[in-house]
């Protein structure tokens, strides 16, 4: 298939439908309302549906019951929507629904703005909606990775029966690459537990409710099993130039791409610098990025908010090096110059 | 030779009702149950419960079932009905459920004209929390939550989901009903009955609203609260059908 | 080869579809390509902007600040982006409008007077198309005939009626360099 030039929403969108979704619930909010934009065009053409919904939390409840009759489905928001989903996504991961959540996060808390930001990291990979549980979160950096980084999502949805986030930000969502889609369509699994009418079957109960604690317990217990296995199977992250790197910048999504010209330009002054991209910022890549920094003094978290996954790089790297900081809040965006500046201070005072 | 001339309905599980003595679920659930069977519509039949008495809903209805977050079972049916066009889809929700935490969804999917059918039961009163205010809580009426009883000044007005609702185009059919004597049992079946016909000829929303009494938390016997809700209750919801549209006629 | 662009303009001159144009184009000619238009606090001001980057190697960072190539469609984005430009970076500017040339030294400049160009096209909306041919016949940086590609695939259906007036553009400003 020929390459396209796309916007990262859009290219989002489009994967969804490669990867046989069919079914869209959402409610518009910038800077994601390309993706329902283009799906209430682009569903109807394949027999699918798109639904605007009262709000976003309407909208993760159509989820839930799309996903609890076994269909692919989706929704997509932006970081104050994706909060008021938080109450129907914990629903789903208790009742253990496959589904996909986009978040184009932009500059919070409140209303914030709608520059991009990366300020929802640990509400994603920590904390969304209320109980023990997670999601599996991945984080495109281009354009071609928030088309194949969402099929992969579709496909962990159901392999893990788990809801699966693409955490994507403003800039990737409107920035333009080319972008190529595998004409591979990948094959849901059979969902014998779906809701779809007892035809010749026993009943099915979707059901998040357990009042003896052992039961509830024992779900949990059930729960964690399988997070166990995804951190097992499927952390990724890509190491760039860090076998030899001293100083190692660990960055994800868009801000990744920023740190990534900041290490080439370091490597061209002479720095021995890499970057270190977790890819799944849940499961986090502990071994990999262990790996990354194995000859490196120091290592600096660049990311675009105050500093939350420098806390799961301190964890992989069990304060073996010092683990430094450098954030930019409220939708600003850190430049290359400046993380070089960065890399340059700790290079200056070696023994650090 | 016995003959069999009253059975449980295939619709309803064999898990015996929780609910207080006196209480309408029992009834109200039982109707849904028959008609659900009657008109044969058991084996493509998804029900979601909500949260409420209700809850455990999904382990009485002898359907597939899903249990909706407070407030969402409407969208949450919608969810299952978009995908599923061919299936009945029904929520059962009680008055803290649909007419507090989920107006909204409630409004919209009646508003879309989404192909669901909604049992709805009033009994003014949240009763699973043990008994606090609701929105449709009567005036004057004493609550865990209005000890010396509503008033307009601190409360507000009881809220009237079906003559709300009513005025909504999507909505083809909407009732209120009772259950607390045999001819008012009758006529709930037949806007149950009614309101599933509807959505199995795709005509948009139906929602049939049944006044319940709630014995344990009106601290009454049940025979003190049926008088209750009569000489309350039905004042101010009146029974009967807010909105047939011209399809369903 | 690595070319960083900044296309900078009023908002209505066509900033982003020039720079779409030429990302088009670039992709066309199997180069790696990106476009994203102006974030951050850049975007004040009453301009639009948009980052475009053209090269031989995979692109890290998207987002131009320091550009090699700025093409300004008027006065206040001349004045906002020449501080900016590389050494030994390139300013086309829309001399029209931008009245004052760029006062840096180190720095190449191509003055194009876009909307009487224009104009003499019969079309003041056509200047983007102006700038975008000097552009590329001043640069290489993509092919004019790549640039003619991109157009049929750019263009919405109905817009498609206008292809011909825009290769006029794009040709009169070519035209302008040689």
């Amino acid at each position: 298939m020929a390459k396209l030039l796309m916007e990262g929403n859009q290219a989002l969108a489009e994967a969804a439908i490669h990867a046989g979704c069919r079914y869209f619930f959402g409610y518009p909010i910038t800077p994601q309302s390309e993706i329902p934009e283009y799906l209430s065009r682009r569903l109807p053409q394949v027999g699918g549906v798109y639904l605007q919904a009262e709000s976003e939390v309407s909208a993760i409840n159509m989820v839930f019951g799309a996903a609890g009759t076994g269909a692919r489905v989706f929704t997509a928001s932006s970081s104050p929507g994706i909060s008021l989903m938080s109450e129907g996504i914990s629903y789903i991961a208790a009742c253990e629904l496959p589904c996909v959540l986009v978040n184009v996060q932009r500059g919070g808390p409140g209303l914030g703005n709608i520059a991009p930001s990366q300020a929802d990291y640990n509400q994603a990979t920590k904390g969304i909606g209320h109980g023990d549980f997670h999601l599996l979160v991945l984080a495109p950096n281009s354009v071609q990775e928030m088309a194949d980084l969402t099929i992969w999502a579709f496909d962990l949805a159901d392999k893990y029966r788990n809801p699966v986030m693409v955490l994507s930000d403003g800039i990737l969502g409107q920035m333009m690459e080319p972008v190529e889609f595998s004409e591979e369509i990948p094959e849901p699994p059979e969902k014998p537990w779906a809701v779809t009418g007892a035809s010749g079957r026993k009943r099915n109960i979707i059901n998040s409710l357990h009042i003896a604690p052992e039961v509830l317990e024992a779900r949990n217990l059930k729960l964690q099993a399988k997070y166990a296995a995804a951190k097992e199977n499927e952390c990724r992250c890509e190491n760039y130039l860090t076998e030899d790197a001293e100083l190692v910048v660990a960055a994800f999504g868009s801000c990744a791409r920023i740190a990534k010209a900041a290490v080439e330009e370091a490597r061209s002054q002479g720095i021995k610098a890499g970057l270190c991209r977790p890819i799944t910022v849940w499961p986090f890549p502990e071994a990999a990025v262990a790996e990354a920094c194995k000859n490196a003094r120091a290592c600096i978290v660049t990311e675009m908010n105050e500093g939350q996954m420098v806390y799961d790089i301190r964890l992989a790297l069990k304060d073996r090096i010092p683990v430094h900081s450098f954030g930019k809040m409220g939708g600003v965006i850190p430049t290359p110059n400046q993380i070089l500046d960065e890399i340059k201070k700790l290079e200056v005072k070696p023994g650090v | 030779m016995s003959k069999v001339i009253a059975s449980r309905t295939a619709a309803l599980t064999e898990t015996p009702f929780h609910y207080c003595p006196g209480c309408a679920h029992g009834i109200i659930h039982r109707l849904t149950a028959e008609v659900i069977d009657e008109l044969g519509l058991q084996e493509k039949t998804v029900g979601v419960a909500s949260v409420g008495c209700s809850v455990f809903a999904y382990d009485y209805f002898n359907v597939d079932m899903l249990q909706a977050a407070h407030g969402r079972a409407p969208a949450v049916a919608t969810g299952v009905k978009r995908v599923l066009p061919e299936a009945t889809v029904f929520t059962y929700q009680g008055d803290g459920d649909l007419a507090a935490i989920g107006t909204a969804e409630i409004v919209h999917a009646a508003g879309r004209g989404e192909k669901i059918t909604v049992i709805f039961v009033n009994n003014a009163n949240y009763g699973m929390t043990g008994g606090q205010q609701a929105p449709t809580t009567l005036l004057g009426q004493v609550t865990k939550t209005t000890p010396n009883g509503r008033t307009s000044e601190a409360n507000g007005y009881p809220i009237r989901v079906c003559e709300l609702l009513s005025t909504l185009t999507g909505a083809a059919y909407i009732a209120r009903t009772a259950v607390f004597d045999p001819a008012h049992v009758t006529q709930t079946k037949k806007a149950i009955r009614k309101a599933f016909e509807v959505q199995e000829k795709g005509l948009g929303f139906s929602l049939v609203e049944v006044l319940g009494n709630c014995p344990t938390n009106w601290h009454l016997s049940p025979g003190d609260s049926v008088k209750w809700l009569k000489e309350n209750m039905l004042p101010y919801y009146p029974l009967g059908e807010f909105k047939v549209s011209e399809e369903v006629e | 080869m690595n070319h960083e662009l900044i296309l900078a303009g009023f908002g209505g001159q066509g900033i982003m579809f020039a720079g779409q144009l030429l990302a088009y184009a670039g992709m066309l000619e199997d180069k790696h390509v990106s476009w994203i238009p102006s974030y951050g606090p850049e975007m004040r001001g009453g301009t639009a902007n948009c980052s475009v980057v053209v090269s031989d190697k995979e692109i890290s960072c998207p987002i131009v600040t320091e550009p090699s190539i700025l093409v300004a469609l008027n006065m206040p984005s001349l004045e906002k982006f020449e501080p900016s430009v590389q050494e030994k970076g390139l300013i086309v500017y829309n001399s029209s409008l931008a009245v004052q040339p760029p006062s840096r030294n180190g720095i190449d400049t191509l003055a194009v007077p876009g909307n009487k160009i224009a104009e003499e096209l019969g079309n003041s909306r056509v200047v983007n198309m102006v700038m975008v041919g000097a552009l590329v016949e001043k640069t290489g940086l993509v092919s004019m005939d790549s640039v003619f590609a991109a157009l049929e695939k750019v263009l919405p259906e109905h817009r498609r009626h206008l292809i011909p007036l825009n290769k006029s553009a794009l040709e009169a400003g070519a035209e302008r360099c040689k």
